[in-house]
């Protein structure tokens, strides 16, 4: 019996060292939700860069100058363009029909997008575009093959080229795969400056994916602090009890 | 005080107040050896009285409907006040609830509790198992996700690998020919109001029968055979207040764990509220894994360990008749067990392995479960599904063979 306990055993090691294995490297988004300043440019970017096709219909637009710390006033002028009242949601005029056509997919709703992909996905994403003739719009993605959309920060970011190596496999087949990315036009910032602008707008969707996140977080460590101390309470009242019990 | 015990006396001449108090909480004598397996119970019926209260609250801004769930529970999370606190206590609270009813389960086999004089609770106590699973299936589809969706369409599906009357009874279930709209609205009413009923119903058997043949302890005494002259067990001791004291450390320390998860991971790193989910269902689009919830996956792994034709019979619909026997083993648990004692403490060493391969099994029957399949981990569900039954079906002989250790009179305190 002890045999085939320990015969399980090692065959249960495996299965979790697979597990382990990641398909693609992403790079660390490292973004902080308690900076503000970063926030509001990341949302600057988003109405600016994202919100011609994407929506993000479950965010309020007063919500947003709530949270972000800017007046009503402010976000009416800076962000909100349509004539939109301040309680609306940012939703868009494109349909998914329209997008479906133009694009070939439509174009999520990007409020959850960072719970659905996570932040380091969405920005080894969008800092992974390069030229391909072959796709509609003149480029692919590292992470998102053959994806619809279009490089939309290629003025900011600059163009981008796919290097190759070749690569053999277990049965000795040669294979091209990408290895890295080149900058072949420079754009309007720096690699840095870019790698900035895309962490602010991360952290902005990971923001519009939950809005109470250190509400709920600070409210936490209040909860765990009272609980610590019911504790202490409640382990004295059941041992004051249970002392006479033998 | 005066006009206060007036008032129990009368309600007393027409309700058993009084006689039911006593008869449940203070003078329900338990046993005094309780550890840390005994909190268990008692957290069940906290997370029962938590989902309920919070699944209530719900409810009131939640619309089931194909066309607004998703985004009612966006409203919830967003828009209703402390709505985002209510639906993480729920969602955190369905994950607890499994975890809570697992180790009281596994508390009855490891110290025998589902032993004659209680079979009964046993059973009840497996009916409350089937009917939360039913509730946890249910409640799933309603947030309208990605995962959502095809998970619920994998279930459904199941059923459509039965023989004969398989395509009917899955268009049954689903009351269209895709999970539709239809599907949702039917699953909402069984969710908040038909297995909720039977939930509570059982719960109340469950306590009843409990308390009429008393607990048992990790000893596996029976402490109604030695009672003092009053005809209380020497080795009892009132409910309340020592077991109500004690299991409010318990609830506190429980409350801790799951406050943790509630306020700093309330996805459980994707097992309690799966990624795909926050993306609205859509039809057309299957997810490249369809995973169950973490609570499902052992059962979910042994339907998919079965990858033979039997003649006539698919693979799937013998996966699906694996499965079922998983669960419904269970039930069997008081009359396959031979041995002439109940604790672990007393057993011998064959039932200790197999005990320990059993959890073993379950444990990476649970984790291949969350895993796509290859052919390696095929193969390894299917020989923790063979463990698994093995447990069961050799039950009736290694315990009768086992060398156990004599069993005190007395509880050991």
């Amino acid at each position: 019996m002890k045999k085939q306990l320990l015969a399980i055993l090692l065959l249960v090691s495996p299965a979790f060292a697979l597990a382990s294995s990641g398909d693609i490297h992403l790079d660390h988004a490292n973004i902080d939700p308690t900076n503000k300043d970063s926030l509001q440019r990341g949302a600057k970017i988003f109405v600016n860069y994202c919100m011609g096709c994407h929506s993000a219909k479950y965010q309020r637009y007063n919500r947003l100058a709530r949270d972000l710390g800017m007046r009503e006033e402010d976000v009416m002028e800076n962000l909100m363009f349509t004539g939109e009242k301040t309680g609306d949601q940012m939703d868009i005029a494109m349909t998914g029909t329209m997008g479906k056509k133009w694009f070939g997919a439509a174009p999520p709703d990007l409020t959850l997008v960072t719970r659905v992909r996570g932040v380091d996905w969405l920005y080894t994403y969008l800092r992974t575009f390069y030229q391909d003739a072959s796709r509609p719009f003149g480029v692919n993605n590292q992470v998102f093959d053959n994806v619809g959309m279009p490089n939309v920060l290629w003025q900011l970011q600059g163009v981008q080229k796919a290097v190759y190596k070749t690569v053999t496999d277990d049965e000795g087949h040669e294979h091209q795969v990408l290895d890295r990315l080149e900058l072949v036009e420079a754009g309007t910032q720096s690699a840095e400056d870019f790698d900035a602008t895309v962490r602010d707008l991360v952290n902005f969707l990971a923001y519009m994916g939950e809005p109470i996140k250190l509400q709920r977080q600070s409210l936490g460590i209040k909860v765990m602090l009272f609980l610590l101390l019911f504790f202490v309470v409640a382990y004295l009242l059941k041992k004051e009890y249970w002392k006479d019990v033998h | 005080m005066g006009m206060l015990v007036n008032l129990r006396d009368w309600i007393d001449a027409r309700f058993p107040l009084t006689k039911m108090w006593e008869e449940h909480l203070s003078k329900y004598y338990a046993p005094k050896n309780f550890n840390f397996w005994y909190f268990f119970g008692s957290l069940a019926l906290l997370v029962l009285v938590i989902q309920i209260v919070t699944g209530i609250f719900l409810t009131m801004n939640y619309k089931p409907s194909a066309d607004e769930a998703f985004a009612s529970v966006e409203y919830i999370m967003r828009d209703v006040e402390w709505g985002w606190l209510i639906r993480y206590m729920h969602s955190t609270g369905a994950s607890a609830f499994f975890l809570v009813v697992y180790l009281h389960m596994f508390r009855a086999m490891l110290y025998g509790s589902y032993k004659q004089p209680r079979e009964l609770l046993w059973l009840f106590g497996m009916m409350i198992y089937l009917a939360l699973m039913a509730e946890a299936f249910f409640g799933y589809l309603l947030p309208w996700g990605q995962m959502s969706y095809w998970g619920a369409q994998v279930i459904i599906s199941l059923f459509g690998a039965i023989p004969v009357i398989g395509d009917d009874l899955s268009l049954w279930i689903r009351g269209d020919f895709v999970i539709s709209d239809v599907t949702l609205n039917r699953f909402f009413a069984l969710h908040v109001i038909a297995v909720p009923l039977v939930l509570l119903v059982l719960v109340v058997m469950h306590i009843l029968a409990l308390h009429e043949v008393g607990s048992n302890n990790p000893d596996g005494v029976e402490i109604k055979k030695n009672k003092d002259e009053n005809g209380i067990p020497k080795d009892g001791i009132p409910f309340h207040p020592y077991y109500t004291v004690k299991d409010i450390v318990g609830v506190v320390v429980f409350l801790m764990f799951f406050s943790f998860v509630m306020f700093f991971v309330p996805e459980g790193g994707g097992y309690f509220l799966e990624a795909p989910n926050f993306e609205p269902a859509d039809p057309l689009k299957t997810p490249e894994h369809i995973a169950p919830v973490w609570y499902f996956t052992p059962y979910y792994a042994m339907l998919r360990a079965v990858t033979i034709d039997i003649g006539p019979l698919s693979a799937k619909f013998l996966g699906v008749i694996v499965m079922g026997a998983a669960v419904v083993i269970l039930f069997f648990l008081p009359w396959l067990d031979r041995s002439p004692v109940k604790s672990i403490r007393y057993r011998g060493p064959i039932y200790k392995v197999m005990l320990a391969a059993f959890v073993v099994s379950f444990f990476v029957l649970g984790y291949l479960g969350t895993q796509a399949p290859t052919a390696g981990r095929t193969m390894l569900a299917q020989a923790g599904t063979i463990m698994y039954f093995a447990f069961f079906l050799l039950m009736p002989i290694y315990t009768r063979i086992d060398k156990t250790k004599p069993v005190p009179d007395r509880v050991r305190g």
